[in-house]
Order: structure tokens, then sequence, then C-alpha cells
């Protein structure tokens, strides 16, 4: 075990935006925590940091995973801790003033590195993050899968065994996405182990070995992905929409899947057998069908809702 | 101990950590920090010089030559051991007070707050093995230090204008430093209150502004009426210009522990409600 937060919750005056969460990081492990806008996550990530103090739990880092008698918490050893942390927050920090080799110089200096050390990885750190040929551009003139990546360089710059990405690919381009991705995986193979709080569920299935699902600030599943599809799904997904779709809420085609839910003009059959449902519907060729298997997106939208939050 | 003792122990801390009000937690990971400030600066350094000076010499040398011939000379000090001196050498005394109190207060407001606020610069750096408290402590000392460095090119004009060549101007010197630091921790208060950019003309106009007025700087205190003569004497610019005016005359001042003490005893009071409006405002 290398970080362990036990029964973790945090209320704002009347309102309890974590309740009762407990979650446990091994090393070289990538857990995705998923939920709503407002389900908690960056809280739970703030508390993680010691920037916000828990009402009640324990948040533990093990310095010698495994050994009982190396362990640190949050908030008291806050300052030890960090030092082996590395984090990528949601809004990007990075000092629009000096440029990329200069921000990394600067962060390192935090952490009580000497500049010579710092200078000796900023090569490194800039080629990690493809932005070798940027390393004297400011922030500013840096686009922004560009600057996600600068920010994750930051974080790399003490060497840190746990990174704690609060949403780190929100408003990126697919290309800027897959290379982010791709330097994710490349961490955890080095053996580095990642805490991640994502909107896009093809992010969580690629990246996490597992998932916590986060709704009202309350832990409603824990798994692997392929598990917890399988546990809370039926695996085939037939979709259906066009001209008379919405109808078949009162047909009988119903009958045949196991789960039928209506999301605007769609109607989506949940169902163990989608040759059956497929054939009942080849009568009615004005309908537009897509059959694929079920995937996080639907166990998100199965736990959480369909109902636009708030904020959302 | 029990586990009921050892939860009622841990419950206890958590309730001293939580407390705004707990002791400033100081050490030297400040230092990075005011790296930081002034690597940025460094870039900005002769045009933000330009800036900082040319206003305070302006009023100087406007307001000392054209005031000064129709005013002449200006008796200083009490009825025991007055002195008459020109004008000129009255107003930059004091003037200079005033530009060490505008700098770091610009400091101390405008800019941390950028990087508090807008930028959130601080957010980044406490998510590195840095407390808030240090970066508050960084932040006043930059102030402190870039009030210092606009004092040190205001007073080499001085020289070069032949205003004061008095000797303990080198004490002059760090009081003035003295004087950047307080007025940087009041303005920390400030910083730690606002929500946008325009509450700091509040803190100008209404704090700043008046204190100018009221604190010898453009006139001896003795044409104002006794009460606000009173209130005088406890504001922190006069007791800064009250260490600083002799110094330029080539004397001591009269109670120099007295004005000591009060700009100590504000810096240090305001460090300490700055930093707990501080941890207030980021604790969540």
């Amino acid at each position: 075990m290398l970080f362990s937060a036990d029964r973790l919750t945090k209320r704002y005056g009347e309102t309890t935006v974590v309740d009762d969460v407990s979650f446990q990081i091994a090393p070289g492990e990538c857990l995705g925590v998923i939920g709503p806008n407002g389900a908690g996550k960056t809280t739970t990530i703030r508390m993680c940091l010691g920037l916000s103090t828990p009402d009640r739990g324990r948040i533990s880092y093990f310095t010698k995973p495994g050994s009982a008698a190396s362990v640190l918490s949050m908030p008291q050893d806050a300052l030890t801790i960090k030092a082996q942390l590395g984090v990528v927050s949601q809004m990007d920090t990075l000092d629009p003033d000096f440029s990329c080799a200069e921000n990394l110089l600067v962060y390192g200096r935090y952490f009580g590195m000497k500049d010579a050390q710092i200078r000796a990885r900023i090569p490194e750190l800039l080629e990690f993050a493809s932005l070798t040929h940027k390393a004297r551009a400011k922030p500013g003139e840096l686009s922004g899968g560009m600057k996600r990546r600068l920010s994750l360089a930051r974080a790399l710059v003490n060497d840190p065994r746990l990174l704690l990405l609060d949403e780190p690919t929100t408003g990126l381009d697919p290309q800027a996405r897959h290379l982010m991705w791709e330097r994710l995986q490349l961490l955890l193979q080095q053996g580095k182990s990642i805490l991640l709080t994502t909107h896009f569920m093809d992010e969580a299935e690629r990246l996490c070995s597992r998932l916590l699902v986060l709704d009202h600030g309350k832990k409603i599943a824990e798994g692997t992905p392929r598990d917890l599809i399988a546990q809370h799904l039926e695996p085939d997904v037939v979709e259906v929409y066009g001209v008379g779709a919405v109808a078949l809420m009162d047909s009988p085609v119903k009958q045949l899947a196991s789960r039928v839910e209506l999301s605007g003009e769609t109607v989506f059959f949940y169902t163990q057998d989608a040759r059956a449902v497929l054939d009942a519907l080849a009568s009615q060729p004005q309908l537009r069908t897509l059959h694929r298997p079920a995937n996080l997106e639907d166990l998100f939208l199965k736990l959480t809702g369909r109902q636009i939050r708030e904020d959302g | 101990m029990t586990a009921t003792n050892l939860d009622r122990a841990e419950n206890a801390s958590a309730a001293i950590r939580q407390n705004v009000w707990r002791p400033p937690e100081l050490s030297l990971r400040f230092w990075p920090v005011f790296l930081r400030n002034l690597l940025v600066w460094r870039k900005l350094a002769i045009p933000s010089l330009v800036g900082n000076i040319a206003e305070p010499l302006m009023w100087l040398v406007a307001f000392g030559y054209g005031m000064g011939a129709l005013v002449g000379q200006v008796t200083v000090g009490s009825a025991g051991q007055s002195v008459k001196v020109p004008y000129i050498l009255f107003l930059a005394s004091g003037s200079i007070c005033m530009s060490a109190m505008q700098a770091a207060s610009f400091e101390a407001l405008y800019s941390a707050f950028s990087r508090m606020h807008v930028q959130k610069t601080w957010d980044g750096i406490m998510n590195a093995p840095v407390r808030l408290d240090d970066i508050v402590l960084a932040e006043m000392l930059w102030a402190a230090f870039k009030s210092l460095f606009t004092v040190t090119a205001i007073l080499a004009v001085m020289l070069v204008l032949g205003i004061s060549y008095s000797p303990k101007l080198l004490v002059a010197w760090p009081v003035l430093l003295g004087v950047g630091v307080t007025f940087s921790c009041i303005a920390l208060i400030f910083n730690a209150l606002a929500k946008g950019y325009d509450f700091f003309t509040y803190y100008f106009t209404l704090f700043l502004t008046p204190m100018m007025f009221l604190s010898g700087i453009f006139f001896p205190l003795e044409q104002l009426p006794a009460v606000v003569r009173t209130i005088s004497s406890w504001l922190p610019l006069t007791n800064a210009v009250e260490l600083v005016r002799p110094l330029f005359m080539d004397q001591w001042p009269e109670h120099p522990w007295r004005h000591l003490g009060v700009l100590a005893a504000f810096a240090v009071v305001s460090f300490w409600v700055a930093l707990a409006l501080t941890r207030k405002r980021f604790r969540g």
C-alpha cells in the first residue's frame, strides 16, 4: 500500500460534500475517481493534499509500502508527504512571466532542490512533455495541450512516487489528449502511482486499473472497469433513434430487453440478447439502430442518472 | 493511552491546526518564494524603477522648490530644541517615508493579489512542500524589499540634488526598510480580504491618503488641533517620519524607542491578522 484514505468526511455548513469515502492506492496503480460535477472529486483531492482538513477520517501515506512503521498522515506530515507527491490541478498555475525551463527551475526550488540538480533534470522533463523546442517560450505562447504537459512535467520535477491529477485532459483536443494518455501510461510503466479524476469514460477505461464512482459525496461503486460493467450492466446495448423511436417505449419490443431507457429522442435497450431486439426492430426500416457492447459511460449514467446537474 | 483518549487528543490537535489564529509557523521555505518574485522583477526592474521613483521625485521637486520658495524655512521640533530647516529638506525627509509606504502597499496589494488570486501562483506553490504561512512571509518581505529598492533610488537622487548630506542617512536606510515591513504587513490584511482590485482603491483613498496629511509630511504637526495631533501620534506614518526626519538633519530622534515600538507593534499585530485572514481565505 502506498496511500490510503479512510472514511473521509467533509462538510461545508449543512452540506456534506464528501461522505464517508475510503480508498487505497497500491504502488504502480492508477485509481480513477469519476462522478458528476459537484460529486466531491476536487474536495477529495484537496484533502489528500492537506489543503482542506477532513471533518472526519484519516489520510495516510506509506513511505515504505507495506511497512506499518513508515506511516505519515495528513495534515500533520503535509510537507514530508508533499515532497513525494506530484500535482496537476484543474486550473493551470504556471508562472506566466517565466519560460518553460524557468517554470521548472523555480518549481523545483520549492522542493528544496539545488539549482544544479534541477537544471540537470530540465532537458529530460521538457523532452518528456514534448516541449524541448519551446524551452524558452512562455506559457502564454503555448497551446492548451502544451500547457497541460508543462504542468505535468512540473509535477514530475521532484520525481514523485504518487501523482494527483485533477481532470488533466479537460479542454484538450483529441490529439493533445492522446499524447497526454501516452505520457501517463509511460509513467505507470515506470512504476509511478496515479490518482486521477476525470469526466471522460474513455480516459478512465484506458488508464485506470481501478475506479471509484462518487455521487453526492458518497462512494457508490468501486472496482476494475471490466468488473463494474459486468456487475452492473447487461452485456449489449442497442440504441434506436429516428422516426417512431420514442413510440417503442410502449411496444412489445420492450419486453425483449432487461432494461429500456429513453434519453431525448433515443431509446436504449440493455439486453443479454441483442439478436432478439434487432430482429424485432427489422420490421421498422425507418428506425436507425446502433448495436454495441455496454461501456463505462452506460455504467456511469446508470449509477448517477441522466439528469443534468445544476452546475453541469 | 486508550483509543478514546487517543481520539480526543487527535481531535484537540486537529482543532488547533484548524484555528486560523494559531501562531505563525515560519521557516526558511519562504526563500524560494521570495526568489521567485525576485526573478520576475529582474526582468522588469528598469521600467518599474522609472515608474516607482519618477512620481515621488516630481512631487518633491515641484513642491519642494516651488512651495519652498514661498514657505522659506520650517520650524521642526518641540519648544526646547526647535530648529529651522529649508522646506525642501522638511518635505524630502517626510516624503521618502511616504514613498516607502506607497511602494510597499502597492506591491503587497495589487501585485500580491495578482499572484494569489488571478494567476493562482500561491495555489501552485502550496502543492509543493511550502506552507501558506511561508508564502505570506515571502510576500511581506518581498514588498518590503521592493520598497527599500525604491527608497534607495530616491535617496540617491536626493544626494545628487544635495538635499541632505547627513551621515545619519546610513541609519535612515534600515529604518526605511522597517517602514516598508510595517506597511507590507498592514497591506496584506487588505489583500486577504479583497474580492477584486477595486477594493484597494478604498484602502488608498480612505486610509493612506488621509494618513499622508496627518503625519507631518507636508506641514508641521503643530498646525493641527490637539485632538488630531493625539490621533496622529499613533499613526505608523507619523512615527516613521519622526524617526527619519531628524536623521536627514544630522540629529538623533528624540524618542527613537517609542517610534520604533509603535512601528514594530503595527508590524507584528498586522502580520498576525493578515496571516489569520489569509488562512481563512484558503481554508476549505
